[in-house]
């Protein structure tokens, strides 16, 4: 199945012929599971693997990817990794318990307490800032006069700071530039990245073979072509584009648009040859794809759509993280069971102490069981669908997680095996 | 029945918080007395056909569903391709050029390479189908409902047509950009936020609040969805906040409502320790909502609420919907 609606289908190489289902990355554990329940993911195992170096949160918006992302970075570094996370676009509150108020685009040590400290490890974290990431692109590679120029350029002011699209593009980037940094000098053995909240959870993976586009495309060498002298790709229907362009964009704003891409050419090959060397490390067996998703039928979907995509890409999925699972309190009463329990206590008119309370708290479950049996089904479904993605499930908790020691309860949630089914 | 002025209606919010749900119902409220409402989809993905139960939209007014009020909803779901064809076509006549572009990988650019050029497409055509007039020089939709992108980027995609006029100093482009951020600065726009009560759903529409009102963007109603009602009363409630329900004091009823914990009394015990547990969790989320309410209403705007539905959104679930903001006055 396509999903109907993504707009860059039509962009998506299409599914290899005999290309197995996706599947998870071996490393994340036996796959145990029996019937259709999805086998456990061992987010321990994944994270102590010294072999995973880049873990990948995705998911569709409002599922907590951010957060998750975070947890699993500070959860690694308790276990003696050296982790740098990146986050694309933190809540405020976590942003702030995380020290990224900072904007300078560079990773901080975050103060996480003793626990990090005593397992050896470390937990830097930043916030991507996509104009400063551009910046710094253009800067360290082209001359300083030509440099000038384009950061001088109205273009280049908009395209970097003004759309959408271009934190796909610096989101690679900046992951490109921490892996580097790590292999180089050793700050880092693992980077977890957040995936920017874009229009498709898929745009982030379709950013490096965009850029090949822009820069191969017949049009931007359309552009150039008067730049770089004679045209010699004059064939039949240039004029009627130029002509067209010219009626469209007016003669200046042509010329204008020339300018820029001729000034931005040189710098972004180089820029180019990066997104794909980063597309390639993703495809490596040291990255794992955590696919981050609620127990609702939208997210699971996307879901879907993700580890489905993945797998077409040959990127290594390690699984599923099924977050504000409805945990089981009370598993001795089932919904059918408290709801004819309201019924007797209606039928008995006996003066008993207690009863509007006795009577609400058995509404009360019942509809958190009901809720809970709806987010089961659902997990098993998706499961039936994509036999073989390790699942853990993540308890809601009572209130929202905006620090150090929320991120660290999720961490654990996360880290018990046993709650591919929590409660 | 809302704003009349409005008839350009917005509707964000944090993804998850049901921005489709309420753009939908939005539809079906303002389609009342014969109006005809468009419902815009601009993200590809196909929420309106889903959560109506309809074939995947087209580049096509489609009606959809007929109004609460008698009125009826088209709905089309705005792919940027068709989109700058048709706008080469419109106020260019560029008909076979346009196919050319197309060959040149022009179109291929525009629409899916070169960042923010699909939201200038996507905006133009709202705009379009907003100014439409019929034969008779009236408004061809009584209200256009746009399901917007969520709040993280709505600010950017609501802005981009004020960065291409600033790219474009003179000319057709500079004028198309002008005329629809004069609109979508004018009375004509509202820009709704929905949100859940939870943190990060409110935090981001205060924040989304506030970005738009540095644009001078006309902020509309903030809609909580999903509002849960409680089944506890107001005694229970407070003995659960003060810890003050203890397990020991559910016994007699527990027995009066026949759980006797099949047969063993421990079981019934550990039956009444679970349900305080659920209760006071339950009470806790409870303040948290009222906390949160407190701070919606410090982004100024008018506040309408909708209850969760339980067993997830159909048509019928939608007129609900429709009647409730109806109701409240928003549409």
């Amino acid at each position: 199945m396509t999903p109907a609606g993504h707009g860059s289908d039509r962009r998506r190489r299409p599914a290899r012929s005999g290309h197995p289902p996706p599947h998870s990355s071996p490393r994340v554990g036996p796959l145990a599971g029996s019937g259709r329940e999805a086998p456990p993911l061992d987010v321990d195992a994944l994270l102590d693997d010294r072999s995973t170096q880049i873990v990948v949160c995705c998911g569709s918006g409002g599922v907590g990817k951010t957060t998750t992302a975070a947890a699993l970075a500070l959860r690694a570094a308790e276990r003696g990794r050296s982790v740098v996370v990146l986050t694309i676009d933190p809540a405020r509150r976590l942003a702030q318990s995380l020290g990224l108020d900072a904007l300078d685009n560079t990773p901080h040590t975050v103060d996480t307490g003793p626990a990090v400290k005593a397992a050896g490890g470390r937990l830097d974290a930043m916030m991507l800032d996509m104009k400063r990431t551009f910046d710094e692109v253009v800067v360290a590679h082209s001359s300083p006069d030509k440099a000038r120029q384009i950061l001088a350029n109205p273009f280049y002011v908009a395209l970097s700071s003004s759309f959408a699209g271009t934190q796909e593009y610096m989101a690679m980037e900046k992951l490109g530039q921490l892996h580097a940094r790590g292999q180089r000098d050793g700050s880092w053995d693992l980077i977890v990245v957040d995936t920017p909240p874009s229009r498709s959870a898929l745009d982030f993976l379709d950013a490096p073979e965009h850029l090949s586009s822009l820069l191969d495309g017949r049009f931007v060498k359309l552009l150039l072509a008067p730049a770089r002298g004679p045209a010699r790709l004059l064939s039949v229907g240039l004029n009627v584009v130029t002509g067209a362009l010219t009626k469209v964009l007016g003669g200046q704003l042509l010329r204008d648009v020339q300018t820029f891409v001729a000034a931005l050419d040189t710098v972004f090959g180089g820029f180019r040859q990066r997104a794909e060397r980063t597309y390639a490390l993703l495809q490596a067996s040291q990255t794992a794809f955590v696919v981050v998703a609620t127990p609702e039928p939208d997210a699971l979907r996307e879901a879907a759509y993700f580890v489905e995509r993945l797998g077409q890409d040959t990127m290594p999925v390690a699984g599923l993280v099924l977050n504000r699972m409805v945990a089981d309190l009370v598993p001795l009463l089932s919904a059918d069971r408290a709801r004819q329990a309201v019924d007797t206590l209606a039928d008995n008119t006996d003066d008993v102490p207690g009863r509007a309370a006795t009577r609400g708290l058995l509404v009360l479950h019942a509809a958190r069981a009901d809720a809970r049996s709806r987010h089961l089904r659902l997990q098993d479904r998706f499961a039936a669908a994509h036999p073989g993605v390790a699942t853990v499930g993540v308890p809601a908790l009572a209130g929202d997680v905006h620090d150090v020691a929320g991120l660290r309860t999720i961490g654990e949630l996360l880290g018990d095996v046993s709650a591919g089914r929590p409660g | 029945m809302g704003d009349p002025a409005v008839r350009l209606h917005v509707v964000t919010g944090k993804g998850g918080t049901g921005k489709t749900t309420v753009a939908t119902a939005l539809a079906l409220g303002l389609a009342s007395g014969g109006r005809r409402v468009l419902l815009c989809e601009a993200e590809g993905r196909q929420g309106i056909a889903r959560i109506l139960d309809v074939a995947p939209l087209p580049y096509e007014e489609r009606a959809v569903a007929l109004g609460a009020g008698g009125g009826e909803v088209l709905a089309i779901a705005i792919d940027p391709e068709p989109a700058l064809l048709e706008y080469l076509d419109m106020y260019y006549r560029l008909g076979r050029a346009g196919r050319v572009l197309d060959r040149f990988g022009v179109v291929d650019f525009v629409t899916t390479i070169a960042p923010g050029l699909r939201d200038v497409l996507l905006t133009g055509k709202v705009y379009e189908a907003h100014q439409r007039r019929d034969k008779q020089g009236r408004h061809s939709f009584d209200a256009v409902v746009l399901d917007a992108p969520p709040t993280g980027r709505i600010t950017r995609f609501l802005n981009v047509n004020h960065e291409v006029a600033g790219l474009a100093k003179v000319g057709p482009i500079r004028n198309q950009a002008d005329a629809i951020m004069g609109v979508l600065h004018s009375r004509a726009t509202a820009v709704h936020l929905v949100t859940l009560l939870e943190d990060m759903p409110v935090q981001e529409t205060l924040d989304a609040a506030e970005q738009l009102a540095a644009i001078s963007l006309p902020l509309g109603t903030v809609v909580v969805n999903q509002v849960r009602t409680t089944p506890l009363d107001d005694d229970t409630r407070q003995a659960l906040a003060g810890a003050r329900l203890r397990a020991g004091d559910l016994a007699a009823t527990m027995r009066a409502a026949g759980l006797r914990g099949r047969g063993t009394a421990s079981a019934a015990t550990e039956i009444a320790a679970g349900l305080v547990v659920e209760g006071a969790q339950h009470v806790q989320r409870l303040a948290l909502e009222e906390r949160l309410r407190a701070d919606v209403a410090q982004a100024g705007r008018p506040v309408v609420t909708l209850d969760e539905i339980e067993g997830g959104i159909d048509l019928g679930a939608l007129y609900e919907l429709a009647d409730r903001l109806r109701q409240q006055g928003l549409a």
